[in-house]
């Protein structure tokens, strides 16, 4: 049906594109005609405008009535069909879903076993009634394209403004698509929030701890909280240990990524030839199509076991998950980010700058520091953080190599968890969102969130305080 | 003045005095390749201390390119190759002892576009004694650096915000900071390339003016594309065209009477 529909949509949008431009067309030849040269002929807008307005006037309500209608028609024939079941399968939500299920198995010859009559009934039912509401909405979507079709047709005139009106509804599309992407960001952090006061603060939950335990305790262990006849159990929520943990292996990664990464920057940027460059830079940049999850099991069984035996070596105790063997590879895979953003804005520094402190006499390494970093610093902050904010948000790496305990330690030898690793633990395997274990998984999802948010706003502060403006 | 007296008015004649005869810079048969092409040819000329030689000439015809090997800022660009003989002060440029960095600190330059570096007023002029460690303190770098913006006219409008950044001034203060910023290595040549085709005429008018200001204690070479410009600011005036020095002279003489046909199709307009 849906085909039929944007079959029907296509031909009216090409009938009513060529039809009115042709018609536009002709009326711009009448006045382009040798001894007709006169301005209350020539069209205001040229004739592909008022095809386009009027292929988009047929687009948009056919559009409108498909997204309004259908849902309509589903919910009406669902109803209908319902009404023809007995009254207690119909009043549970459980027992319906599962009848309606088995309706739209027997309309598609999916149905298991033998279908009772009073099934068979309420889905034939439920089919005639879906077919009949399509064909209406088929019926309005044609006859407003129609109607749109004619008014177009019928407005082609030399001073029509076809171009503005459909630069107005360009426009408004644009709008649209930029208000969904923010829409969409409201939507997300209201959901999380939502879940994470329902988490605080719902009477109903078992275990729940206070706002103050939970950012502030030193305990983390979500798996004494599972069952609902654990009630009495000392649940323990204390997000401490993970802030630690996620900020420690970032810390690493940092220290790893860092200097490696723009430094590497710079030698590429400045010193290397363009030769070199032209292929270096391109597999650095492979590093970070690297699947996360491949790093990870490299981190556990290849660097893991590596720090290990040197741990050994020294008489240290090293454990075999450690945060040092996850924070290198964070490292690793977090380089690119550092170098590949770095390297573009030190290109970006106009060549007027070197030039100007080459000819005063600096050296090659005096321009770089004194004055081509400083003017590219801005970029280089914001090539940092949008590491860091890789590198807190990264999960595989962590579960993988830096494993499951809750350890509230600054040592890199330990093992440690990090918030991402919680979520990622809390949530596999469960489908159900009522008790306090799982709802934790918001709450952190929310503070990890805010950290963010807040690396985010300190490094906009940064680049608007040190930014050094070239021109 | 005096050594414009004291020389002859033709290349030709020019190319007869050894270098390090009372000319500041000397060049005698230099050529500069980029790869395969041939952008300046055999160029010979001298040019006087204390007194300002202005290069004219329609674009790409190697103006530029010779003013950057007085420095040596072509050895930035990996394709450039250049050959024969530069001397200041009768010391070869391109000699391999020579330090180009202690020859930059000799040889001033001020670019097209006016290029500050994105610092406050003060470290932009104080970028190059800092470098070179002219200064022993605080207060004698605050010297160096008043003493610059004096020069460069520029000390009256910026005194009592130093601390601002050099890209908010308008482009013509820009261009003054620049030229302050050379001088604060205290060179003694002053390369300038097209310094005022990015600014308005009044600006313009306030360089031309610091320009004839400088002329006292700094041999300059400035590049232009205005004639009226050349005839203004220079005492003497070198003509290039497709990579040869066509002809040099006194000022007044190349535009008045010029020996070369070339020369006078370019100053009457007739090509270029």
């Amino acid at each position: 049906m849906s085909g039929l529909y944007f079959g029907t949509l296509a031909v009216l949008m090409l009938a009513a594109f060529f039809a009115v431009r042709s018609r536009a067309q002709a009326l711009a030849n009448v006045a382009a005609a040798p001894g007709m040269r006169d301005v209350r002929y020539s069209l205001h807008s040229l004739p592909i405008y008022h095809g386009l307005l009027a292929a988009t006037l047929v687009l948009l309500p056919m559009l409108i009535v498909f997204a309004v209608g259908s849902p309509i028609v589903i919910k009406m024939a669902e109803t209908q069909a319902l009404a023809r079941l007995p009254a207690e399968v119909v009043s549970d939500e459980l027992s319906r879903g599962a009848a309606l299920r088995d309706l739209y198995n027997i309309l598609t010859g999916k149905f298991q076993g033998e279908a009772s009559a009073q099934l068979k009934g309420a889905a034939e039912a439920l089919r005639s009634a879906t077919s009949y509401g399509n064909w209406i909405v088929f019926a309005i979507g044609v006859a407003l394209a129609a109607a749109a079709l004619f008014f177009s047709i019928g407005h082609v005139s030399s001073d029509f403004r076809a171009r503005n009106s459909f630069e107005r509804i360009v426009k408004m599309v644009l709008f649209a698509c930029a208000t969904v992407a923010v829409l969409t960001t409201i939507g997300i952090v209201f959901s999380v929030l939502y879940e994470t006061l329902r988490f605080f603060f719902d009477p109903a939950l078992k275990g729940r701890p206070t706002v103050t335990d939970f950012l502030f305790g030193t305990e983390w262990n979500p798996q004494a909280a599972l069952r609902a006849d654990q009630g009495d159990i000392k649940t323990a929520f204390g997000f401490i240990p993970l802030l630690t943990g996620t900020l420690l292996i970032t810390l690493i990664a940092i220290c790893v990524a860092g200097p490696l990464g723009l430094l590497s920057a710079i030698y590429l940027a400045e010193y290397a030839t363009p030769s070199f460059r032209a292929w270096a830079k391109p597999v650095l940049e492979i590093l970070a199509g690297i699947p996360t999850v491949v790093l990870g099991f490299f981190a556990a069984l290849t660097v893991a076991p590596l720090i290990r035996g040197w741990g050994e070596s020294f008489g240290l105790d090293i454990a075999s998950e450690s945060a040092l063997a996850a924070g290198l590879v964070m490292g690793m895979m977090i380089i690119p980010f550092i170098s590949s953003l770095s390297d573009d804005v030190i290109n970006a520094v106009p060549q007027s700058m070197r030039d100007g402190a080459y000819a005063l006499g600096a050296t090659k390494s005096e321009t770089i520091k004194q004055v081509i970093l400083p003017a590219a610093l801005p970029g280089i902050v914001s090539a940092f953080m949008l590491a860091i904010s890789r590198a807190i948000g990264e999960t595989m790496i962590v579960v993988m190599a830096a494993g499951l305990a809750a350890n509230l330690t600054f040592n890199p030898l330990d093992a440690v968890t990090t918030i991402t690793v919680q979520i990622k633990t809390i949530l596999v395997g469960d489908q159900e969102f009522d008790s306090a274990k799982t709802l934790a998984a918001f709450a952190l999802g929310f503070v990890l969130f805010f950290f963010t948010l807040i690396l985010n706003v300190i490094a906009l502060i940064i680049v608007r305080r040190y930014r050094e403006q070239y021109d | 003045m005096d050594a414009i007296v004291a020389n002859p008015s033709s290349a030709t004649a020019a190319a007869h005095v050894m270098p390090g005869s009372g000319f500041k810079v000397s060049a005698r048969d230099c050529n500069v390749y980029y790869g395969e092409k041939h952008a300046l040819k055999s160029v010979s000329v001298d040019i006087p201390d204390r007194s300002v030689m202005a290069f004219i000439g329609p674009s790409g015809c190697g103006k530029s390119t010779f003013l950057r090997c007085i420095n040596r800022m072509n050895d930035t660009i990996p394709i450039c190759r250049v050959t024969g003989k530069i001397t200041i002060d009768g010391q070869d440029v391109y000699d391999q002892s020579l330090d180009v960095v202690q020859l930059r600190a000799r040889v001033g330059m001020v670019f097209q576009k006016p290029n500050p570096f994105p610092k406050s007023i003060y470290d932009n002029v104080a970028y190059g004694p800092r470098i070179h460690g002219f200064a022993q303190s605080r207060a004698e770098l605050d010297q160096i650096v008043m003493t610059s913006l004096e020069k460069a006219g520029l000390l009256k409008e910026v005194k009592d915000r130093l601390t601002d950044s050099g890209t908010s001034l308008s482009g013509g203060q820009q261009q003054r900071l620049c030229i302050a910023r050379a001088i604060a290595v205290s060179p003694e040549v002053i390369l300038m390339d097209e310094p005022c085709s990015a600014l308005d005429p009044i600006a313009t008018a306030r360089i031309e003016e610091l320009i004839d200001e400088l002329r006292s204690n700094y041999s300059i070479i400035i590049v232009t594309h205005s004639m009226q410009q050349a005839a203004r600011v220079s005492q003497r005036t070198a003509f290039f065209h497709l990579g040869t020095l066509v002809e040099e002279g006194e000022t007044g003489h190349i535009f008045t009477n010029p020996n070369d046909k070339r020369t006078q199709d370019y100053i009457t307009g007739r090509i270029g």
